[in-house]
């Protein structure tokens, strides 16, 4: 079809759960959830806090809470990493796989240096020298635009701003050119202005090095400009896949549409900002149907009777709906 | 650094003084005197010894002439030995002392430290609960009961180690004092190591580390280690000034020539230039050992270095 579906396979999530063990009993944080995830793409994964998309990809990094346990399987270029051992998982997350976090101001270590935190998984992945590790680094510093690379190098983390930090963290991620980088919530915690030309570095470069991009966010204007495909999450289930252009100009699902009108626009009085009434649903009691149908404007009775599965609505779409809204060229042949 | 590190060495010196004169008009608001014994002396010699060291004087003047020579550098003399002064007497002990307090010292962190690392990494499993059980008893037992119990098994009962004495000075006259002293505080330096370690692994930049793919060694030695030892260290400066000055306990159960024993015997004989020449060696020494633990707080935490 498009060269999008042509590109090989990197990671490939079948059947992928996670399960946390509570004193009050299992909580199901993401259910059954299939993705693919070619090399080179760029995929927004949206939902708001405690959908479970943070968590579906600590888990595929093995950064799970104790009590977290994943079933199913995470295949990254065919091998399921969610079955190999610490040793073997140290391998490849960190080399093959990266992740940037939500809060700069803490992923850092404050009691070691820049240049310490950045030239570490250099040596360990790819048995690099010190001082050839250093050289690297310095050059990936220039890369994510920090000034005066060769001062800040020696700097400790309080000694920089958050944007600062933040294009820190992005070196350090990308350092070890790997095939695909998770980025969690990146620009949640930065200045609007300097959020841009975050979104921007990591336009670039996940182009220049053809990394894989998965970036999380609860932000639909994030995604707007970054990615190739969005992946719609709510409850811990994918609600609606789809390009951007298309989820963004026939969203099928209504989670996704009321995403799409609670995005606030400046000519906005703040009286009227949309929100989407109620709240996500207690992952401990689900509904029996659609996890969406109590905040549901569509909601109809076999939306509570039983829940639906993603369906292919066209090339490339899909979404786990009864009533989707119908398609542009749908409305033109019932009219 | 170095302005601050001057900077507190000299508030340090109202505080020396305020101990200085509250230690000495305390001493001498006890009663009995240096020379007060069984057998009492002549009223001629007892006037002729207040006379040579001053103690027929007013006591603000005696106060004053103490000072005066303190600042010269010069502790006194010592009312009970007319061979050495103070600070000579002080020197004597002090290599046996210091050399019990250190290697205790040593010993208290090694212990400490690992056992709470391996007690956090293995939080709430069998090696946590073991290690923690046998800390317990280090903490919870004064030294005058274990190390009689040493004493019996390992001195008496196996025969493997001297029941005490310095004899040459070699390793095994050391392993039962340095063991009772190092105990209760290895015991304390483990469970604020595992605290500390508990919390520092759930920070996110322990996350990030784990994600690098670095593994766990150093993940924990080069990441984790650094950051939790903040509280340790508060923690060792006190330790080590207990360490190196409070062993009159286990140098009198072992019969060692520190200086705990003249503080001891200073203190019961009234011997007012010794006790008070040791309550300034050991004040100077507490100073001394704070200020350490202030820069090494410096090095573990890049931020206090910008103040």
């Amino acid at each position: 079809m498009t060269d999008q579906t042509q590109k090989q396979v990197l990671l490939e999530l079948k059947d992928y759960s996670i399960t946390f063990k509570t004193p009050d009993g299992d909580v199901k944080a993401v259910s059954n959830m299939n993705l693919t995830v070619r090399r080179g793409e760029r995929i927004a994964i949206v939902g708001e806090s405690g959908s479970g998309k943070s968590q579906t990809f600590l888990g595929i990094m093995g950064l799970l809470a104790k009590n977290g346990q994943t079933s199913g399987q995470a295949l990254l270029e065919g091998r399921d990493v969610l079955s190999l051992k610490p040793r073997e998982l140290d391998k490849v997350r960190g080399k093959d796989m990266a992740m940037v976090f939500q809060d700069p101001m803490t992923a850092l270590n404050p009691s070691l240096k820049i240049s310490r935190q950045l030239t570490e998984q250099l040596e360990i992945h790819r048995g690099f020298t010190a001082r050839a590790a250093s050289v690297e680094a310095l050059d990936m510093l220039k890369r994510v635009g920090i000034p005066d690379p060769d001062r800040r190098f020696n700097l400790y983390p309080h000694e920089l701003s958050g944007g600062m930090r933040q294009r820190i963290v992005i070196a350090m991620a990308l350092l070890t050119k790997p095939k695909l980088l998770i980025a969690d919530e990146p620009t949640t915690a930065l200045d609007v202005t300097i959020q841009a030309q975050i979104l921007d570095l990591f336009n670039d470069l996940t182009a220049e090095m053809n990394t894989a991009l998965l970036m999380i966010t609860h932000d639909l204007g994030v995604v707007a400009g970054l990615a190739d495909r969005v992946a719609v999450m709510y409850a811990g289930r994918i609600v609606e896949e789809a390009p951007v252009d298309e989820l963004f100009e026939k969203p099928a699902h209504p989670y996704t549409a009321a995403l799409h009108a609670a995005i606030p626009r400046p000519d906005q009085d703040v009286d009227d900002l949309v929100v989407i009434p109620g709240r996500p649903p207690n992952l401990q009691h689900l509904p029996k149907g659609c996890n969406f149908s109590p905040r549901c404007p569509k909601v109809e009775d076999d939306c509570i009777d039983r829940p639906p599965q993603l369906e292919t609505l066209a090339p490339q779409h899909c979404a786990a709906c009864f009533h989707p809204f119908p398609r542009r060229e749908e409305l033109l042949t019932h009219a | 650094m170095l302005s601050y590190a001057f900077r507190r060495l000299l508030s340090t010196i109202p505080v020396l003084w305020i101990a200085v004169t509250a230690c000495f008009f305390v001493l001498r608001l006890a009663p009995g005197g240096p020379f007060d014994g069984e057998r009492s002396l002549p009223p001629a010699i007892l006037q002729n010894l207040a006379a040579h060291y001053n103690l027929d004087k007013p006591l603000i003047q005696q106060y004053l002439y103490y000072v005066g020579d303190l600042l010269r550098g010069d502790l006194g003399p010592s009312f009970s030995s007319e061979d050495f002064n103070v600070a000579q007497q002080i020197m004597i002990g002090l290599p046996y002392t210091f050399t019990l307090g250190m290697t205790a010292f040593a010993l208290a962190i090694i212990i400490g430290v690992a056992v709470g690392c391996l007690g956090a990494l293995y939080q709430n499993k069998m090696p946590d609960y073991v290690l923690g059980a046998m800390i317990l008893v280090g903490v919870v037992f004064p030294n005058f009961l274990i190390a009689p119990i040493l004493q019996l098994v390992f001195g008496i009962q196996l025969a493997w180690l001297p029941v005490g004495g310095w004899g040459d000075g070699s390793l095994k006259y050391l392993v039962l004092p340095v063991v009772v002293m190092a105990l209760p505080h290895a015991g304390r330096i483990s469970r604020i190591t595992r605290g500390s370690m508990i919390e520092v692994m759930n920070q996110n930049f322990i996350r990030t580390a784990k994600a690098k793919g670095i593994g766990p060694r150093l993940t924990v030695m080069r990441h984790a280690l650094k950051p939790a030892m903040m509280p340790v260290v508060s923690y060792l400066g006190p330790a080590a000034s207990y360490l190196l000055t409070g062993s009159l306990v286990v140098e009198s159960i072992f019969g060692l020539p520190g200086i705990g024993r003249y503080f001891i015997n200073a203190a019961l004989n009234r011997d007012y230039g010794m006790v008070l020449g040791t309550v300034i060696f050991y004040m100077v020494l507490i100073v001394f050992l704070n200020l350490i633990v202030d820069i090494a707080y410096a090095w573990l935490d890049p931020k206090v270095r910008n103040r």
